[in-house]
């Protein structure tokens, strides 16, 4: 789009506002525009989210890496691969780096997958 | 570590598998008004336990005020190696944010990269380098006597594992902001904005510092200082955003970069933007980056629009004060030029301390004020638009941002990215009412009533995570045998620990000189002319790096680098002694007993004082102060007349300052001195002594004087001569 300078006619409305005004009206409008990616950010998840949390709970980058390709797969990733995990680790009686490393087999993960999934039901 | 040894590289890489940084979060100086060395300082912090003061400190009894401003430098070599080596220097002169640069291309790397391959243009953040890099901080800072700030970027597609590793290796602080990927990056815009949330959670948890990614527009932008009123909404909503994510505002910096450069009148155009800016986001941090765009290959023409910058921080405020160095225009930063940016910045706070009390900017100008209001008018029309053609991704898909007209002019220009395009598109996922995320620093949405765990910390379902439990981070060493740290080692390994040097400027061994000449011809000719200078020096790889025009035929200043490929053995090289110091007591009693007198003057045409008149004046700590009696004949002194007053005054030394040099003018006066004494035959019963800043001490006896003495002498160093080697009375050490 190419268009003039048109802030006499298009800030007409804002010249009234004194400075203390103009500051919170910048401020109101920022919250209008950016509360809406907050609510979207909130309800969802990604990959690198979920590889994240695998780390944090003592993946290694090369395994949540393997982790979420599979969840993906299985398409499990928005009940989280933290949930996953803390799941079989608490059903199976194993420590979580067991299950860490137990799951990098894709036959282990996709068995483990099905209880999940029952269970996420 | 010894101050005087070099850092260990090979004791840094041992058993980090097993280091822990010493602290975590970000650390702001304290303002601390003090005395130092004569002088009351009003805007300064503590000062360093070990530290490399500016030049002219030598004259201020070595003082090194530090600003308050956090002062941060750039490191970008692609040897993280090597950049510890430059971390440690920049320290030494006052820089307390290290900002590792990342290698090129790491934004789209969909994971995190491990071990230590090289990088380019900056270097791979893997968690090996991190940890190396904090472990080699952490002596740093003892040995400083500051925390420093350690800090890279939280951007591209894996955003959120840059995070988890930052908060878990101590990371201090990071560039973090959605509009950065999707602007610069063409990472998609949904995935960019969710992925940010969980960064930005994670970075609030390990209370970093935050640093937008606006000034980017300023760099981009067709006409830098056109771009504002967009600057202060890109601003706006990383901040909002940042806040809202749990991001404390006094860790939210705002990267701010002048717009504008000489020869535009940048002060007056760039004034009532970093005055809107300061007013509308007046609780958070003001992070003051210097100007590239307009940067071009003079470092000369750089500092001085960065010493500008600095004076608009000053006039204005700075939390961090970061670093451009003056040679970002022509290539990679070298070693000297980071320690030339920081320089410049302590030098310019310095000059400046407490000048806000005697000079303010006038608010109540009728066109500042009225220019001030403007731009917010503007950037508020720009948020309303925004609103009305649906928000923020709308507005960036109908190229709103980095438009090159003054908003609302619009030249249609603009970076347009789509919805559901760039990279990594379509891949967010809407969580399940049962998502669960059993770690800390999660933002939105976590069911964690389904386990009856609690809100405020999820990890107790596990009994902790990596950022409670260091021992639970799995750390890789090296995935890559032939791209590594210990092959590079290798290769540089003559050059440490043993007695063979070479030149260097980015990496150890490089063998890189920097060559400036001046060349009497036209541009063109005067570069192909550098080129083959370079080639008789046997300079290899030689490069033109910056070229400028004296007068188009008269000549052309040339800047060249080039590699030499030889190296020294410093076992052969000969060093001069230090200069020897009698203590002051030493020299009192000694010329009590033998008084000692002296005539001195300023030889030649020659109009110069200071340098002597320090020399030997009491005020000035010069040898007057041990009881030699001195008499000084002026300046503009006939050699002939010192001679003569030295012989009627039956001195024992004849002192001659020589500061102009030219045409060796100097030396000649010391030959011309040396055989007028032997003419009248009383050389045998005079020292004579020159001093002046071009003089060498070796070149001067070669005259025929006794000593000569060059810059930084002291009255103690010249009583010393004076009294080791008079003639009339042997010296009794």
């Amino acid at each position: 789009m190419k268009r003039n300078d048109d802030i006499i006619t298009r800030g007409a409305h804002l010249q009234h506002l004194d400075d203390q005004q103009l500051n919170e009206r910048f401020w109101e409008l920022t919250k209008q525009l950016v509360d809406p990616l907050l609510k979207l950010a909130s309800t969802s998840t990604s990959p690198s989210i979920e590889r994240s949390v695998a780390m944090r709970m003592g993946a290694s980058s090369i395994e949540a890496t393997r982790l979420v390709f599979l969840a993906q797969q299985q398409m499990i990733l928005e009940y989280g691969i933290g949930h996953f995990l803390y799941f079989i680790a608490k059903t199976t009686k194993q420590s979580l780096r067991e299950v860490i490393v137990a799951a990098q087999d894709e036959l282990y993960f996709v068995e483990q997958c099905k209880r999940f999934k029952e269970a996420m039901q | 570590m010894n101050i005087h040894e070099k850092i260990d590289i090979e004791m840094i890489l041992e058993d980090l598998e097993h280091y822990r940084p010493k602290r975590k979060g970000w650390v702001w100086r304290t303002a601390l008004p003090q005395t130092l060395g004569p002088f009351e300082y009003k805007d300064t912090s503590a000062s360093l336990s070990n530290f490399q003061p500016l030049p002219a400190a030598h004259s201020f009894k070595n003082i090194d005020p530090q600003p308050k401003a956090v002062i941060t430098t750039e490191i970008a070599s692609g040897r993280f190696e090597d950049d510890i080596r430059r971390m440690r220097m920049a320290a030494w002169h006052g820089a307390d944010h290290m900002m590792v640069i990342r290698t090129a291309g790491q934004s789209h790397f969909d994971g995190l990269i491990e071990g230590t391959p090289q990088g380019v243009g900056g270097i791979p953040i893997t968690r090996k380098q991190l940890r190396a890099q904090r472990k080699a901080l952490d002596l740093i800072e003892e040995e400083v006597g500051r925390p420093i700030n350690y800090h890279s970027y939280v951007s591209g597609v894996a955003g959120p594992e840059i995070a988890a590793m930052f908060v878990e290796e101590g990371v201090n602080g990071a560039h973090q902001d959605p509009q950065y990927n999707v602007l610069y990056r063409n990472i998609n815009m949904v995935r960019s904005f969710v992925d940010a949330a969980s960064s930005k959670a994670m970075m609030a948890y390990g209370e970093l510092a935050q640093i937008d990614g606006a000034h980017n527009a300023n760099a981009t932008a067709v006409e830098a200082w056109k771009v504002t009123p967009e600057l202060l909404v890109q601003h706006a909503i990383n901040s909002y955003f940042s806040l809202q994510c749990g991001i404390k505002k006094e860790n939210i910096c705002l990267s701010s970069v002048p717009p504008t450069a000489p020869p535009a009148p940048c002060m007056r155009l760039d004034l009532p933007y970093a005055l809107a800016l300061r007013d509308l986001f007046k609780d958070y941090k003001i992070r003051a980056q210097m100007n590239t765009k307009y940067m071009e290959s003079s470092t000369r023409e750089a500092t001085v629009t960065h010493t500008l910058n600095l004076l608009l921080s000053v006039l204005t405020s700075a939390d961090i004060q970061s670093t451009i160095t003056p040679d970002e225009g022509r290539n990679v930063p070298w070693h000297i030029y980071n320690i030339e940016a920081v320089d410049t910045a302590k030098q310019v706070f310095s000059g400046l301390d407490g000048i806000g009390e005697y000079v303010q900017i006038n608010r109540n100008h009728p066109k500042l004020s009225e220019e001030i209001r403007e731009l917010k008018i503007r950037a508020i029309c720009m948020l309303e638009e925004m609103l009305e053609v649906g928000g923020y991704f709308e507005s960036v898909a109908q190229g709103f941002f980095v438009d090159s007209g003054f908003y609302p002019q619009r030249n249609g220009d603009g970076i347009a990215r789509p919805v559901d395009g760039g990279i990594a598109a379509n891949t967010i996922v809407s969580k399940n009412k049962r998502y669960f995320a059993p770690v800390e620093a999660v933002f939105g949405y976590n069911n964690v009533e389904q386990y009856n765990v609690t809100s405020s910390n999820p990890s107790t379902a596990i009994g902790g995570s990596t950022f409670t439990h260091p021992d639970w981070i799995q750390y890789i060493d090296e995935l890559d045998e032939s791209d590594n740290v210990y092959q590079r080692l290798n290769d540089t390994k003559p050059f440490r620990n043993t007695n063979t040097i070479r030149p260097e400027m980015e990496w150890l061994g490089d063998g890189i000189v920097l060559l400036t000449m001046m060349i009497p011809a036209k541009e063109d000719i005067a570069i192909a002319g550098a080129l083959s200078v370079a080639k008789h020096m046997n300079l290899q790889e030689a490069e033109v790096i910056s070229a400028e025009i004296m007068q188009l035929a008269e000549g052309t200043r040339v800047e060249l680098k080039g590699k030499i490929e030889f190296d020294i053995d410093m076992t052969t090289l000969k060093i001069p002694p230090k200069k020897e110091v009698l203590s002051d007591e030493f020299l009192k009693d000694y010329l009590a007993r033998y008084p000692m007198k002296i005539v001195a003057g300023t030889v030649g045409e020659d109009e110069h004082s200071v340098g002597l008149r320090e020399i030997i004046d009491i005020k000035h700590g010069g040898i007057e102060k041990y009881g030699i009696s001195c008499l000084y004949l002026g300046t503009s002194v006939p050699l002939e007349k010192c001679v003569d007053a030295a012989i009627e005054s039956d001195a024992q030394a004849i002192l001659i300052s020589t500061i102009i040099s030219h045409d060796d003018i100097h030396y000649k006066n010391m030959k011309k001195l040396h055989d007028i004494c032997v003419e009248k035959g009383v050389r045998d019963r005079f020292l004579l002594i020159a001093g002046g800043t071009q003089v060498s001490p070796e070149v001067a006896v070669l005259q025929g004087i006794d000593a000569g003495f060059g810059r930084k002498t002291k009255g103690n160093h010249v009583a010393t001569f004076l009294v080791k080697y008079r003639k009339d009375v042997p010296y009794e050490g």
